[in-house]
């Protein structure tokens, strides 16, 4: 390149802010790349709430409901299984549901974390990594567990929750499973993604 | 008549190379006068077998895709029609997938063998990162080839998978939408991974595959002596221990894939699950979301590290930990070039104690690959929690304990005595 009369400077400048406009619209270019990644309109239609029919529901039981794809549990606790939760507190790490506030809703904030003690509804995911823990509801000595008082056990990394879906401490699940929004309809019928206060309001 | 044939033959050379980029100086360079140690083992087997099994995954993949239906509602039903009603296609799909395990097994011990004679050190730093980027594109090429055949394990093995980006603190949670494409794993996730896995990966790997032999011609091979051969060269400039690639390697190499090919086969035709280990008996039940299997377990080659995963209990209300654990377990390999500070490459002049950490360090590899597979007790989280602390200990000690201990002499040829 012929070297006499550059402006060197000038040429520095304009490569510089070339590449830096080249490399913007690099970034605009890659946001539709990207963002076609996202849930799409039809996935985002789907989250519609679900209702769940417990007459049958026997205690003991559980019942499976499937909300936004995911497993959600109703299960109709025994008053031994009742019992039981209240012995477990300094096993857990978050017995009174007051450190991880945004799993569940505030009127499931109690000692079983339900609208009715005796029935819980709780989101069927573990909140480690996704996998949907196996239902162990006898008050026996487990494998995992000698002083097991029923509840729920991870088949993919071992965690165990309680009855109310409160996570056992040192376990590699951080917080308790997720109790959905949801308000009961009648004696025998929730529905499940839906506050009681939004259909007040 | 031998004559014109031969004129003719000449000329069309000598066509094609006034025209083409380099070829013949290609074909020197890279084969026909590329000088390799004489003294390769056994263990050099490896990189020309994963080459021919990325042949093979291509191959039959290609073929597979002709038939596969990435959709949630007829993936797993149209593997089964390749296995049942397709021509053939049983064989395609066994080649596949009993491939993606021996993949796994070659590349492991191709890596043992840069392990075992230092070759990933001066001047091959190159190669071993990109060996090691290769390592990465190659899981996630397996991962999502896992999922396509959506069975119980491919549908719950990415359920896993993708909640561990959830782990991420601040933007884990939008980031696994992202890679899902729905707030679960769905019908979205299969369809882009079965992109990933059939274009953008493989893509990735070819070049990478040309990147690495690049650059390993480029400092030349090491031998199993870890001597540089290149120091002792003759009149012409020919390395005195080095013989051309061709004829002497590929026909060693073709050796070893016909003997390769033998086991293969073997699988393939008697035992293409491997008894669960290749597939796992779950996958043979369609994807459920309601319903996670009693074990759950990602196919052998990731239990190492998954096992891992399961150690590390949560800290500070959060799973990162573990997750950071099991990606830093693959990424400090990376480090290996820099890290090891022994003054000789090779296992056979390092000092004894050198030995016993590599042993107990591919035991303990071993050993975190069984706790992966078995249901997670009291004592065998102990047991993988040692494991792994040795896992990290064996890394991050090395530039000290690599200089521990009295090494051998080395050579000034390399060995080689028939």
């Amino acid at each position: 390149m012929a070297d006499h009369g550059v402006n060197h400077g000038r040429r520095r400048f304009l490569t510089a802010t070339t590449a830096v406009v080249g490399g913007v619209g690099g970034v605009f270019a890659a946001v539709p790349f990207v963002k076609s990644w996202q849930p799409s309109a039809a996935a985002k239609t789907s989250g519609a709430p679900v209702i769940a029919d417990i007459s049958k529901l026997e205690p003991g039981q559980r019942l499976v409901a499937r909300w936004r794809g995911q497993p959600v549990w109703i299960i109709r606790r025994t008053p031994d299984l009742l019992a039981g939760l209240a012995t477990l507190s300094d096993r857990l790490v978050d017995p009174n549901s007051t450190v991880n506030p945004e799993q569940q809703p505030s009127y499931a904030v109690n000692a079983q974390r339900a609208i009715k003690p005796e029935i819980a509804v709780i989101v069927g995911i573990c909140t480690h990594l996704g996998c949907a823990p196996t239902f162990v509801p006898e008050m026996l000595p487990q494998e995992f567990d000698g002083d097991w008082k029923g509840g729920f056990f991870c088949p993919c990394h071992g965690s165990r929750f309680d009855m109310a879906g409160r996570v056992y401490k040192d376990m590699p699940a951080p917080r308790n499973l997720k109790v959905p929004p949801y308000h009961f309809i009648d004696d025998n019928t929730i529905e499940i993604g839906v506050d009681q206060m939004a259909e007040v309001a | 008549m031998a004559n014109s044939i031969d004129r003719l033959m000449g000329a069309s050379y000598d066509w094609f190379n006034a025209r083409a980029p380099g070829a013949t100086e290609w074909y020197n360079r890279h084969v026909g006068k590329y000088y390799a140690p004489k003294n390769f083992n056994f263990w050099y087997y490896f990189g020309s077998l994963a080459m021919v099994l990325f042949a093979n995954q291509i191959l039959t993949g290609i073929w597979l895709t002709m038939h596969f239906k990435p959709d949630a509602a007829l993936a797993f039903d149209s593997v089964e029609y390749i296995r049942r009603d397709v021509d053939w296609g049983w064989l395609l799909q066994s080649m596949h997938a009993v491939g993606a395990s021996l993949f796994f097994i070659v590349i492991y011990l191709h890596m043992f063998r840069a392990m075992l004679y230092g070759s990933y050190r001066k001047p091959r730093e190159l190669v071993w990162v990109l060996g090691m980027v290769m390592l990465l594109a190659l899981m996630g090429e397996a991962f999502f080839g896992y999922v396509l055949p959506w069975g119980q394990m491919s549908y719950w093995g990415a359920q896993v998978i993708t909640s561990i980006f959830g782990a991420i603190p601040i933007i884990g949670d939008s980031l696994v939408e992202l890679i899902r494409g729905d707030y679960l794993v769905a019908d979205a996730t299969l369809n882009r991974f079965f992109a990933l896995h059939v274009i953008a990966l493989p893509l990735v790997l070819a070049g990478l595959i040309y990147l690495h032999l690049m650059a390993l011609h480029e400092v030349g091979s090491n031998n199993p002596d870890g001597i540089e051969i290149k120091k002792q060269k003759d009149a012409s400039g020919k390395p005195l221990d080095g013989i051309p690639f061709h004829p002497y390697y590929t026909v060693k190499d073709l050796f070893g894939t016909a003997f390769f090919l033998l086991i293969a086969a073997f699988i393939i035709f008697f035992a293409p699950t491997f008894g669960g280990w290749f597939l796992e008996h779950d996958n043979f039940i369609a994807a459920d979301p309601m319903v996670t299997p009693l074990l759950i377990k990602p196919v052998w080659y990731f239990t190492p590290y998954y096992a891992m995963l399961r150690a590390v209990p949560a800290m500070f209300g959060s799973q990162f930990p573990g997750v950071a654990v099991m990606g830093g377990a693959v990424l400090i390999l990376f480090l290996l070039p820099w890290i090891d500070r022994s003054p000789v490459k090779s296992m056979r002049y390092r000092s004894s104690f050198s030995k016993l950490m590599l042993t107990l360090f591919v035991l303990c590899f071993f050993w975190l690959g069984y706790c992966g597979t078995q249901h997670p007790t009291d004592l065998l989280t102990l047991s993988a929690r040692i494991c792994t602390a040795f896992y990290f200990g064996f890394f991050i000690f090395m530039p000290w304990w690599s200089r521990w201990g009295a090494t051998k002499p080395e050579p000034e040829r390399v060995t080689f005595d028939h």
